[in-house]
Order: structure tokens, then sequence, then C-alpha cells
């Protein structure tokens, strides 16, 4: 039985110097077969296990994880929420998540710190301005909170930001979705373990996926470097990786995998209250609980599988943040990273069946899946269990790519990749 | 970010370069009688390798012109350089 965290656990813990709080989570040995298994140990694959049980009833659930949950993508973004996407299919994927999100650290009895301290987006000229008002329009019909700002108006919500008409990309207004914001990222991993471990689910770690078994078009189950293990249903979550799955399988995917960078400063006192996103000169910033800025750079144009990326790309998101913010130009950077993106043609996700019976996919998340972890493991879940579609995700599909229906969020992605 | 040697120009910066994507896609010969299926393999679906994998380049701000590259995606070492039409190296 899991005990449950509160403020009396925790004075409880204080007393015996915190040397006695219960594990998380087990480390189990995987077991001969499970129901289903779930590829990758990130938010979403650990959300996606969460849901399975919590509301599928399916418990006999393994997450194999090739090394540390939490240690991919999930660690290594920027963690901002937010749900102002232009076209209906994603406003109701987005919007989704965000809801969750409100009520997650009371449903999962750990605290994601969500904190909605609104996402601004900007624009630079006068066709970031007639898309931003067009797309606060759309969001405001899909009931999603959407303001436009004047220039005026930006300036007031964020005083820092230097909204002088003399810069090189003046900033010429705004939008704000207030509800919109950040979390702490590894507290969303380390609760949907958690809350799956408690219910039956094996997390096991460092194990490594080498090959899916396939009879005829059905999936039989995963060779892993802690032996086979058997199952019908296989859920593969594996971001950047998920290309060298679907070469297992023998399945081709419309992504290209690129790294992506971040970096954060040195910790300063509290200086920017909410997260500014910069799509035309490609500059987004916050600031965390412990006080660092936190730097969302972009996408190299290659593939690579390195988790490094290329200076210039750093060095050009410095020369916007440098131009929009003057007073950070004596800060000093402390650390710099990169994560692989698994990008599609559309910018938009795939959370799909796929032509092989019991072998689904969530991927294609490129740079925003952050935002989506309680959503896209819910709706995942939902078309693992069901082996159907939820009616949010149907418009993701794979098939898309074939139709041609696709679902273009380029210019929703916040920032240009 | 790595050093890249241009067939016409020699060793340069990468990011004089642009990178084209995935090498030796053929254009459809009859693009009419094409299926959706054979469309959607043609624009969308890319190999996405880790490990060695075949390139388009171009080098954009130098002599502009087009070239492949064998290069290994794992660790962003560059295998080999040709030039558009020869034939690719085997490896």
């Amino acid at each position: 039985m899991r005990n449950k965290y509160s403020v009396f656990s925790l004075i409880k813990n204080a007393i015996s110097y915190h040397e006695n709080w219960q594990r998380a989570w087990k480390d189990p040995a995987p077991k001969k077969e499970y129901d289903a298994v779930i590829v990758g140990g990130g938010g979403h694959g650990l959300a996606t296990a969460y849901y399975l049980a919590k509301k599928h009833n399916i418990y006999n659930i393994a997450v194999v994880e090739k090394g540390w949950i939490g240690g991919g993508n999930t660690g290594r973004n920027t963690t901002i929420i937010r749900s102002n996407y232009l076209w209906d299919a994603s406003a109701g994927l987005y919007d989704h998540a965000l809801k969750i999100w409100e009520g997650l650290s009371q449903e999962l009895n750990y605290n994601v710190m969500f904190s909605q301290r609104g996402v601004m987006n900007l624009a630079h000229n006068l066709q970031d301005v007639r898309d931003l008002k067009r797309r606060t329009h759309a969001n405001r019909l899909n009931g999603i909170d959407a303001v436009y700002l004047s220039a005026e108006e930006v300036k007031k919500f964020c005083p820092i930001i230097n909204t002088s008409p003399d810069i090189r990309y003046p900033v010429l207004g705004g939008t704000l979705q207030r509800r919109a914001g950040t979390a702490r990222h590894d507290a969303v991993a380390w609760g949907y373990a958690r809350g799956a471990d408690a219910m039956g689910v094996d997390i096991i770690q460092n194990c490594e996926v080498k090959g899916i078994k396939r009879n005829g078009d059905s999936v039989e189950g995963i060779e892993t470097t802690k032996g086979f293990i058997k199952t019908k249903k296989v859920g593969v979550v594996a971001a950047g990786h998920s290309s060298v799955i679907a070469n297992m399988a023998g399945l081709r995917l419309p992504l290209e995998s690129k790294p992506l960078q971040a970096l954060v400063s040195e910790p300063v006192k509290p200086i920017i209250d909410t997260v500014v996103m910069s799509n035309a000169v490609h500059a987004y910033v916050s600031q965390s609980d412990k006080g660092e800025l936190v730097i969302g750079a972009g996408t190299d144009d290659y593939v690579s599988y390195t988790q490094k990326g290329s200076h210039q790309i750093v060095e050009g998101t410095l020369n916007a943040i440098l131009e929009l913010y003057p007073i950070f130009s004596r800060m000093r950077m402390l650390r710099q990273w990169g994560g692989i993106v698994d990008i599609c043609p559309d910018a938009s996700p795939i959370l799909s069946k796929t032509s092989i019976k019991g072998l689904y996919f969530n991927c294609g998340w490129g740079t925003g899946g952050f935002k989506a972890t309680p959503g896209s493991g819910d709706l995942f879940a939902h078309t693992i269990a069901n082996d159907e579609p939820h009616k949010l995700n149907a418009a993701f599909n794979l098939n898309r790519f074939v139709s041609g229906d696709l679902v273009d969020e380029h210019g929703a992605a916040a920032v240009a990749h | 970010m790595f050093l890249i040697n241009c067939p016409y120009c020699g060793e340069r910066d990468q990011q004089e370069f642009k990178a084209g994507g995935e090498a030796h896609i053929e254009r459809p010969k009859q693009p009419t009688e094409l299926s959706d299926d054979e469309w959607a393999e043609y624009l969308f679906m890319r190999k996405n390798i880790k490990g060695v994998q075949f390139e388009r380049w171009n080098h954009a701000h130098g002599c502009r012109k087009w070239f492949n590259m064998v290069r290994d995606t794992s660790n962003d070492e560059i295998k080999a350089i040709y030039k558009m039409g020869e034939k690719p190296p085997t490896q």
C-alpha cells in the first residue's frame, strides 16, 4: 500500500531525518508475459500506463525504458504548457491535456508544481499580427482562453521586454493565454510512475528494446536486453527514437529526428513571472522556481541522434533574447543541452494504430510534447485499450499522410523549427 | 556542429550548409499513375536512421551546389562525400 504524501507525512519523516521515506516505485525484473507493454518510460509512456490501469482496468502492464525514467526529453524540455493551437483537432487535443494538468497534483498526490503564470506569444511584423489575431479568434471559438495584446499591453504585462520601435524586429503586439504556464518536468514522470506502480504496473529501467516479434500481421512480443517479453499489445512512446523502433517492426514513419537545444542561466531573483515566446526572432524564455532563466533554442536542420546541437543555433537565440531583453546582457549561462525530437511534416503528433495488429505509436510530438503529457497518456491508453482512437485523437492517425488530411500546426508551434 | 568538406570548395564550417534530408529518393516517373499510398511513401515516409545514413546537403552560403553525404547520425561522423549523379559508395 502506498503511503499518502501530506504535510503530516512530511513532519513525520522530518523527525526521522528523512531516512524512512517509502520507495516511490519498485524495481522489478520483467515477467514472462504482460497484457500490454509500453516502450519508453518518459512522461507520455508512464502516463499511458497510469491511465490504462486507472481508466481501463488493465493492470498487467510493463513500461520498459532503455535508460532511467524521465531521463530523455521529459528531463530536457523547457516545461511550457499551453493549448493555444490553431486548428480544431489540435485545440481539442492540447486543451484536453491542459484541463488534466489543472487537477493533476491532487489526482496523483504528487506536486507537479503546475503554475498557470500565462504564456505570451509576440508579434514582430504585420503577418505575425494577422496570424496571432486569427489564432486568438480560433482559440476563443474553441473555448480556449486567449486575448490579443497591443504593444503597450505587452509592456505592461512583462515590463522587461524592450518594446522600442527602434529594434530590428519591434514588438507590435502579442497574445496571452492566462491558463497556460509551466510545470516541474521530473515531477510529472515521477508522479505518474508512482501512481502506475501503485496500481501494479511494472516499471523496468535499463531495459532496451532490441526487436519486435511479429506473427504475420500481429504482435507477439518484444526482444529486450532483459530477455523476451510476450505481449499482444505494444504501445511505442519513444520520441526521437520512434523510427528506430518502427524499423524493427518493418514500419515506416513520416518522422525526422533532430537535435533541439535548451539552456539555463545562473539563478537570479524573480524577474520574469510569465512565459514569453517569440516565433519570428526565435526566442522564448521563462524563469524556473530556482531562479534560472530557462531558454529554448531551435532545432538543427539535419537528422542526428547525438543529443548535442550546433553552437550557432544557441548563438542566434541568445542574440534575439538580448535584443528583446537588454536587462539580461550580463547574465551568464550555466548549462546547455540537446534532446532528440521527432518531427512530423505537419508539426502535429501521431497517436495511432498501425497496419500491424497490437502495435500502436505515440510519436511526432516534435518540439512541443511536454505540454500534452497527461492528455497524450489518457488518449493513447484509450486507443490501446479499445483498439480504436478516442474522438480527440482520431485526427492524429498515421493515415493522414496518405489521405492528405494533415493538421498543419507549423504556425502554432510557437517558434519556427 | 562539424566541418564539411564541400566537393567544390573544400573544408568549411557546417553552418554554411543546409541539410536537404534523405538522399536517393527517386521522383516518381509516372506521377499520374501513383496511388495515394505511393505518394505518401514518396512525400512523407523517411528512413530516419540511427547510424549510417545517405543525405543531400547544399552549400547554401558558399558555392550553392548540392552534393551527397554519408554520415553516421549517432555521432555526426562524416563517412563520405560525393557529387550529385555519382554512385553512392558501398559500405
